[in-house]
């Protein structure tokens, strides 16, 4: 037996929006009878352009009609813009989580919500976005595309369960990991954040950019600057030349050479003279 | 909420007399059987009875009962003996509706350097045994066929099959988890050599089965160890599982009778009453080679987990054949196999009854699930074309 939520057990016992809009303004079918759940679902909305009604009729299992139930819920009294942002993950959230092997459930919840929006705006879908990848199901690349993204999902089994792609005759099973291995290489190469500097790399860093951006301007003037020791975030440095002797030496420190290793190294660093 | 309990192939309640006769070897007689001391050399007295009450249940003599600790493990030693003995044959012959016990095992061998047949059925879950007589060649090392099918109730005809592969000198294996104590078996008339059951499914606990091994036949032990069934299953005995196992083949033999009138007659109620007031339902499998207890029910156009529920909320047991159910995906094998169309298969219920069951049971279900079934339709997408297409039929 399934593990289900009381408010899973609630929207499927007692599901709300149970329907079809006559003369709706967005319209979305989803899924097939073959595959095991499909997804009717219509949306009307009022004068301010926010969702004023929304319905759905859910051919599926207990977890398939909650997921519905829960998004006609969470959408209505949403402006379209707002609705286009409701992810599968909003949808189990909103029923406080779902088996992983239901997770296809949500994700329908969302296709449907999706696709309801894209009548709505006259957008037109793309070959592209049609292409099928797993054929027992129907599932197109796109919908794997997405799911993997926005789940961070690894493997072929927890695509299966959250789009139910490669559950059948498993031949696409290939063809979903290229995809897995695709979408989580980008996802690598986005900006990614600042790695964590070691010592000696941070050190290296921080003697580079004193050689290639901070003695030439100070030889410029006519001083310099060595580097005495880096003990965790601070930079202890000794002035050299006419930067010794310069009243303004504490300024240049700080509001240049700081500056600059904060920029080009660490932002937590913190530079300080010491004689030397 | 008491249950009522239609899901007997699933697992059954164990007999109060069953475990009556289980509890002593428990707390105050539990000898290891096979001690020298009299203290324990009662316990093999009872082991001895027990093998004799199954073989009374099955027509065959005490010697030829093995104890073994499922079914799951008779199906493993039974194939994996046979190949062991018949080590120049690769080829394993069986049907696509079998029990996982046997279909993960055949297909586990057949990445093992076997070849497989799987046999088809017919849209009524039969065996076309033309094709089953072509499919056994001087290769062929066993054919393993259930006797009677898990979801639909369907029997094979087994003891005719087990004589064309005698002719052939094939070994013949077949799971009879389902048949044992439903349908009356006597193999010593047959040319079976090998049957497996399980304790759970006819009122004994779980974590019992018997490998029934015809005199004479080859048999190569799957559980090496102690002497423990004249070498044939090493390990202890589980003596309270044994002696109750017993028990229940006593009382399956005496209450053969009452399985093949009074719960066939509520089985048989139940299903018409469902077919005739519930539209577009549909009983799965050949209504005229069926086990006694069980229907396979399709109500089209809703998903099975929806109607268990539903049902469990009236504390109504049952299973179902759908994909949400099944743990993967797709529906269940047995109905793919019989080429149910989806808008089917995945609405499919079966109930299976006990002799525990009563006629008040039987009617509680016949008032319940129309408005189930109907509630689940108004929600399906499906439902108003198919209402449409029905009128226009008509």
């Amino acid at each position: 037996m399934w593990d289900y939520t009381d408010k899973v057990k609630d929207h499927f016992l007692n599901p709300r929006n149970v329907g079809e809009i006559e003369n709706p303004d967005g319209v979305a079918e989803v899924g097939s009878i073959a595959c095991g759940d499909a997804l009717k679902f219509t949306f009307k909305l009022d004068e301010g352009g926010k969702i004023k009604e929304a319905k759905f009729k859910t051919f599926g299992c207990a977890s398939a009609i909650a997921s519905a139930s829960a998004m006609t819920e969470m959408v209505k009294g949403m402006t379209v813009e707002e609705a286009a942002k409701v992810t599968n993950q909003d949808i189990a959230n909103y029923l406080g989580g779902l088996p992983q092997e239901k997770m296809h459930c949500s994700v329908l919840g969302r296709e449907a919500l999706e696709k309801a929006i894209s009548f709505y705006k006259g957008t037109p879908v793309t070959a592209e976005e049609e292409k099928i990848v797993c054929e027992c199901f129907g599932v197109t690349q796109m919908e794997i595309e997405r799911a993997v993204h926005e789940n961070r999902l690894a493997t072929v089994e927890e695509v299966t369960n959250f789009t139910k792609a490669g559950g059948g005759c498993g031949n696409c099973h290939p063809m979903v990991q290229e995809i897995i291995d695709r979408v989580l290489s980008q996802v690598s190469e986005a900006p990614a954040e600042r790695p964590k500097l070691s010592n000696i790399k941070k050190i290296k860093m921080i003697e580079e950019t004193l050689e290639r951006e901070i003695r030439p301007a100070l030889k410029h003037d006519g001083g310099d600057i060595e580097l005495v020791d880096v003990v965790g975030n601070r930079v202890l440095v000794a002035t050299r030349g006419a930067c010794a002797s310069c009243q303004a030496s504490d300024q240049t420190l700080k509001n240049f050479v700081e500056a600059k290793l904060r920029e080009l190294v660490l932002p937590e660093l913190v530079v300080e003279e010491v004689s030397a | 909420m008491k249950p009522i309990y239609l899901d007997n192939n699933a697992t059954s309640q164990v007999a109060p007399e069953v475990m009556e006769a289980m509890l002593p070897y428990f707390h105050e007689l539990y000898g290891n059987p096979s001690s020298m001391h009299s203290f324990g050399g009662q316990v093999m007295k009872q082991i001895r009875k027990a093998r004799e009450q199954l073989g009374a249940l099955l027509g065959a003599s005490p010697e030829e009962i093995i104890f073994t600790s499922c079914g799951t493990e008779s199906d493993n030693a039974a194939i994996h003996s046979a190949l062991a003995s018949c080590p120049d044959k690769r080829h394993i012959v069986t049907s696509r509706v079998e029990h996982p016990a046997v279909r993960a095992l055949c297909a586990h061998l057949a990445t093992q350097g076997y070849r497989l047949t799987e046999l088809p059925v017919d849209g009524e879950g039969r065996l076309d045994m033309e094709h089953y007589k072509r499919a056994l060649t001087p290769d062929t090392a066993i054919v393993s066929l259930m006797w009677a099918n898990n979801e639909t109730g369907v029997v094979f005809p087994v003891e005719k099959a087990a004589e064309i592969a005698r002719e052939r000198h094939i070994l013949f294996h077949t799971d009879a988890v389902q048949a044992v104590g439903k349908i009356p078996i006597n193999l010593a008339n047959t040319h079976i050599d090998m049957l497996s059951l399980s304790g759970h499914k006819l009122h004994a606990p779980k974590g019992i089965g018997v490998l029934y091994l015809r005199k004479g036949t080859k048999f190569s032990p799957f559980l090496i160890g102690g002497h423990q069934e004249r070498g044939r299953r090493g390990g202890t005995e589980a003596t309270p599982s044994i002696i109750g196992l017993g028990v229940a083949a006593e009382l399956a033999q005496k209450k053969m009778d009452i399985e093949n009138t009074f719960v066939k007659e509520l089985r048989d109620r139940l299903e018409k009453s469902i077919l005739e007031i519930i539209p577009n339902s549909k009983v799965n499998g050949d209504r005229a080679s069926r086990l006694p207890n069980t229907t396979n029910i399709s109500f089209e156009f809703v998903e099975g987990e929806g109607i268990l529920l539903l049902m469990d909320e009236y504390g109504i047991c049952a299973s179902s054949g759908s994909a949400c159910t099944s743990g993967s995906l797709q529906p269940s094998h047995v109905l793919r196999a019989m080429g149910i169309p989806f808008t089917m298969a995945h609405g499919s219920i079966r109930f299976s009854l006990s002799v525990y069951n009563t006629d008040e049971e039987i009617d509680f279900v016949i008032e319940k699930l129309p408005p189930i079934i109907d509630t689940l339709r108004s929600m399906s997408p499906y439902w108003k074309v198919s209402e449409s297409r029905v009128r226009c039929q008509e």
